[in-house]
């Protein structure tokens, strides 16, 4: 199809700029194909797309095609190309790649290329395939300058952006390539055994500054809710109460009547106001009064009834389990144990609360048949195809601008909000910025499930356990089972499974999905075995994590980092707690104490070891981490949303508290060398909070805590008994 | 009737309703979108400026208030960004999403312009207004100790 000359190149203005090298990277494979320059037909290839600019004046772009959330994409894909093709790191400048997933996208599963930044998945995702790009890169620039010279390219090295013949003391730069050099219609290959070695990294493991910080001290960083475009409108939706209900009426004429409002949009879960101003959108949405629909599955929902209704379910046949694991013989294992051991662990449902309120800002064209839309999402080719969509446009006649994200969390996986906002625009054919206000943000959220899991374990009589049940019982599908299985630990006999009910309630993934309840559960329930064996906590999961020698390294690190066995001071106590997610492994442990009165846990320190294989960005690593163990902390001790008559409870940050900086313990992270591949590091500080501050507590006090989050009056209970 | 007042050091007047909370008006109608706009009910400090020097939450404040007097954003903090805490917020590499960090800078400015050797706990008392979801708390503490250290030299 040929597109539209307004549309063709929106994202690559920088190729149009002067001469130089353009490489671009086929579909699918890590060959490298030519280009055509832009404005060719051949251009318009959908299988093929700019990766790196190396321009005459040296400069080098790089695009990114991962969103920038704050966990330093921005940075860390960049840094992988320019590693392997040897680039000056200080010449290097990095854009949003275009949204085309078949170039620029990873396979997260099946065998369809997306663009998806989620599940810890970035660096890990990319990380092979850019490697070799960038190699095959370098091999193209030595390969010209040894035409040139006419020597052996075996002779040639590169230093950065520099390739130096040291037999004849010879050097050009990358740029100086760029004047004369030609890329390849066939690109060289490249196999891994080509690529640098670790110990020759340059950039890679050391410490370079996120290049999307310097806009962050100063405000000129752009997210989608700063985006302004000439005759921009301002969009708000009232919606449902209810999760998912819809509208019956509402007074239109009334709000229509109102200065500034331009129009009033029906949705199927909302009243839209369109207004010339954020101000006019803001008291229109005040004097909006709507009718909404009977009858919508969640208008009874009442969250602490149904969790307590949840025990009912594991093992009543009124919900057909599904299994996960099953493993050895459970039943055989318990009838011989010398112990037996049941706990039920429960979880609130949990909010995002990403800084930035959702928003977009989408301008459908007069006709109807072409967009440009401005974006914070982690599912950009999702939004875009979405946009296109419930327009009945085909995807290319959407621009798409990704902007940063003011976090992101899993909430901006979806992409609700790019949905509602095209239809605002597409009401009135003009650019709307679509703006949700924090109660909106907070009340139609999706959130992490509640859930209730029923652990049970036989120990023979040597203190091995010999038999692991475990059942999560809940809505959200995977959302629920994510984490619940125990590969590190390897019990012969294990039943592993979920009972899926249906509320009715938005749900969605949430930093760490289901690892941060499931590991929680784990872990605490191990802990109680532990401490009723008499067993020190940290020995008791040596012992299980002997066959396991990464998982036994990150154990072992973290009780020297938090020196396990020394005393801690009077009215504190350590616990610890292990997880893997992403293909990392991290260890725990938690320095806490109680203030019997009011029922505060305050965590003191916290120290955690992660095997994340070959960590790119180390300082950032350290930062995403300590990230993860906040959140972690910030939900195990806070955050709960809580839902009656289908009505959520709290609105906004004074009554969904999070994390504050006075609450925050001093925290230690530690990388363990490793020359595995990266895995994922978003994630991982989360799901090993919960489980050693539970550990810590039970240490202290002697009680358990097994309903996140241990709010202050749960705290007073547990100490009641 | 205009509100005028002075932002960033330039002399601005505006014709919305006087109830406007000042956020808008500064992101909206004056393109200053620095300042960012978070919770809309003055508790978690995304929006904060300075209002004749002080640190307020720019959500909860009509625009009536601020006629005659001067707002700073971030913008206006330095031409350059070269303040000693936005240099110190580089140099720690505090922000993540980045979302909230202009708010922690003009609260934090407004610690170092009263206080110019502030201990660990006077920064967590005036700082704990201020969210940030991605938890880089550690780093805001450890880069206003940066600044306050190097503006003592």
């Amino acid at each position: 199809m040929r597109l539209p000359a307004e549309l063709r190149f929106s994202r690559r203005s920088v190729l149009k700029v002067g001469a130089g090298l353009t490489f671009a990277i086929a579909a699918g494979a890590c060959g490298v194909r030519v280009p055509g320059e832009p404005g060719s037909d051949q251009a318009t290839e959908s299988a093929i797309g700019a990766w790196v600019r190396v321009s005459t004046d040296g400069s080098i772009v790089i695009y990114n095609p991962a969103a920038e959330m704050g966990q330093g994409s921005m940075t860390a894909l960049p840094v992988i190309v320019a590693e392997e093709m040897d680039a000056d790191w200080s010449r290097v400048r990095v854009e949003f790649s275009p949204i085309e997933p078949e170039v620029y996208g990873w396979i997260p599963w099946g065998n369809t290329n997306s663009m998806l930044t989620v599940a810890s998945h970035t660096v890990r995702g990319y990380f092979p395939k850019l490697r070799i790009a960038g190699a095959q890169i370098r091999k193209v620039l030595l390969d010209s300058v040894a035409d040139l010279w006419n020597v052996p390219v075996g002779e040639l090295t590169t230093e950065p952006s520099t390739v130096v013949h040291s037999a004849s003391g010879r050097r050009i730069s990358y740029g100086e390539i760029a004047e004369f050099a030609k890329v390849p219609a066939q690109m060289p290959s490249v196999d891994e055994s080509q690529l640098k070695s670790p110990a020759r990294f340059r950039i890679i493991g050391h410490a370079v500054p996120r290049n999307d910080i310097p806009a962050k001290v100063d405000g000129s960083a752009e997210f989608a809710i700063d985006v302004q475009v000439p005759g921009m409108l301002y969009g708000m939706i009232t919606r449902s109460p209810v999760h998912n209900g819809q509208p019956l009426s509402y007074n239109e004429s009334e709000v229509r009547a109102m200065d500034g409002i331009v129009a009033t949009v029906g949705l199927e879960h909302g009243i839209g106001i369109i207004a010339e101003s954020v101000e006019a959108a803001f008291k229109a949405r005040t004097a909006l009064s709507v009718e909404w629909a009977k009858g919508t599955q969640a208008e009874d929902f009442d969250s602490d009834v149904s969790l307590v209704e949840y025990a009912g379910i594991p093992g009543s046949g009124q919900v057909e389990a599904k299994p996960i694991v099953q493993k050895g013989n459970v039943s055989a294992a318990f009838s011989v144990a010398a112990r037996r051991y049941e706990s039920d662990f429960l979880a609130d449902h949990v909010y995002h609360a990403q800084m930035e309120p959702l928003n977009a800002v989408v301008s459908v064209s007069a006709a109807g048949d072409s967009a440009e839309a401005w974006v914070g999402t982690q599912a950009t080719a999702r939004a875009k195809s979405a946009i296109a969509q419930t327009l009945g446009i085909d995807f290319n006649r959407v621009d798409f601008h990704p902007c940063y994200l003011g976090g992101g969390f899993g909430r901006r996986a979806n992409i609700d909000y790019v949905v509602e906002a095209t239809h605002l625009s597409n009401a009135v054919r003009r650019p709307v910025k679509l703006i949700w206000s924090r109660e909106d943000d907070l009340q139609y959220g999706q959130y992490r499930p509640m859930n209730l899991q029923r652990l049970r374990a036989a120990v023979d009589s040597n203190g091995n356990i010999t038999a692991w049940e475990h059942c999560v019982v809940g809505d959200g599908g995977g959302l629920l089972t994510s984490g619940i299985k125990i590969p590190f630990y390897d019990f012969p006999s294990q039943n592993i499974e979920s009972c899926s009910v249906s509320n009715g309630i938005r749900l969605r993934h949430w930093r760490s999905v289901g690892h941060g309840f499931n590991k929680f559960a784990v872990e605490a329930f191990i802990d109680e075995i532990a401490s009723d064996l008499g067993a020190d906590p940290y020995q008791f999961r040596r012992t299980l994590l002997l066959n396991s020698p990464r998982a036994l390294n990150v154990l072992d690190a973290v009780a020297i980092l938090a020196d396990w066995e020394s005393k801690t001071p009077e009215g504190h106590a350590k616990g610890i707690a292990f997880a893997e997610q992403g293909g990392s492994l991290a260890a725990g442990v938690a320095e806490i104490s109680v203030d019997e009165l009011s029922g505060k846990i305050r965590v003191h320190r916290f120290w955690c070891a992660v095997d994340g294989g070959i960590i790119v960005q180390p300082d950032n690593s350290e930062a995403q981490v300590e990230g993860g163990v906040v959140m972690g902390l910030s939900s195990a001790l806070f955050e709960r949303i809580s839902l009656t008559n289908g009505l959520v409870q709290q609105s906004n940050f004074h009554d969904y508290r999070i994390m504050r900086m006075s609450e925050t313990p001093e925290i230690t992270v530690a990388f363990v060398k490793s020359e595995e591949q990266p895995s994922g590091l978003g994630e991982i500080g989360v799901p090993i909070t919960a489980g050693a501050v539970a550990s810590a507590f039970a240490a202290l006090t002697g009680s358990r805590l097994r309903h996140l989050p241990f709010t202050a009056d749960r705290v007073r209970a547990s100490m009641l008994g | 009737m205009p509100i005028a007042f002075r932002v960033n050091g330039e002399l601005v007047s505006t014709d919305v309703a006087p109830e406007t909370p000042l956020v808008w008006v500064l992101r909206e109608h004056l393109k200053l979108s620095g300042t960012k706009i978070s919770c809309g009910t003055g508790v978690c400090g995304a929006c904060t400026v300075h209002l004749d020097g002080d640190a307020v939450r720019s959500c909860v404040l009509p625009v009536a208030a601020v006629a005659d007097k001067t707002v700073t954003t971030i913008e206006g903090l330095s031409a350059d960004g070269s303040h000693p805490l936005q240099v110190a917020w580089v140099a720690e590499q505090v922000p993540q999403c980045g979302y909230c960090q202009s708010g922690q800078i003009m609260q934090a400015a407004t610690l170092l312009s009263s206080n110019d050797a502030p201990t660990r706990d006077d920064i967590v008392q005036h700082m704990d207004g201020n969210l940030c979801r991605c938890g880089t708390y550690s780093r805001i503490i450890r880069a206003i100790e940066r600044a306050s250290k190097e503006g003592e030299q």
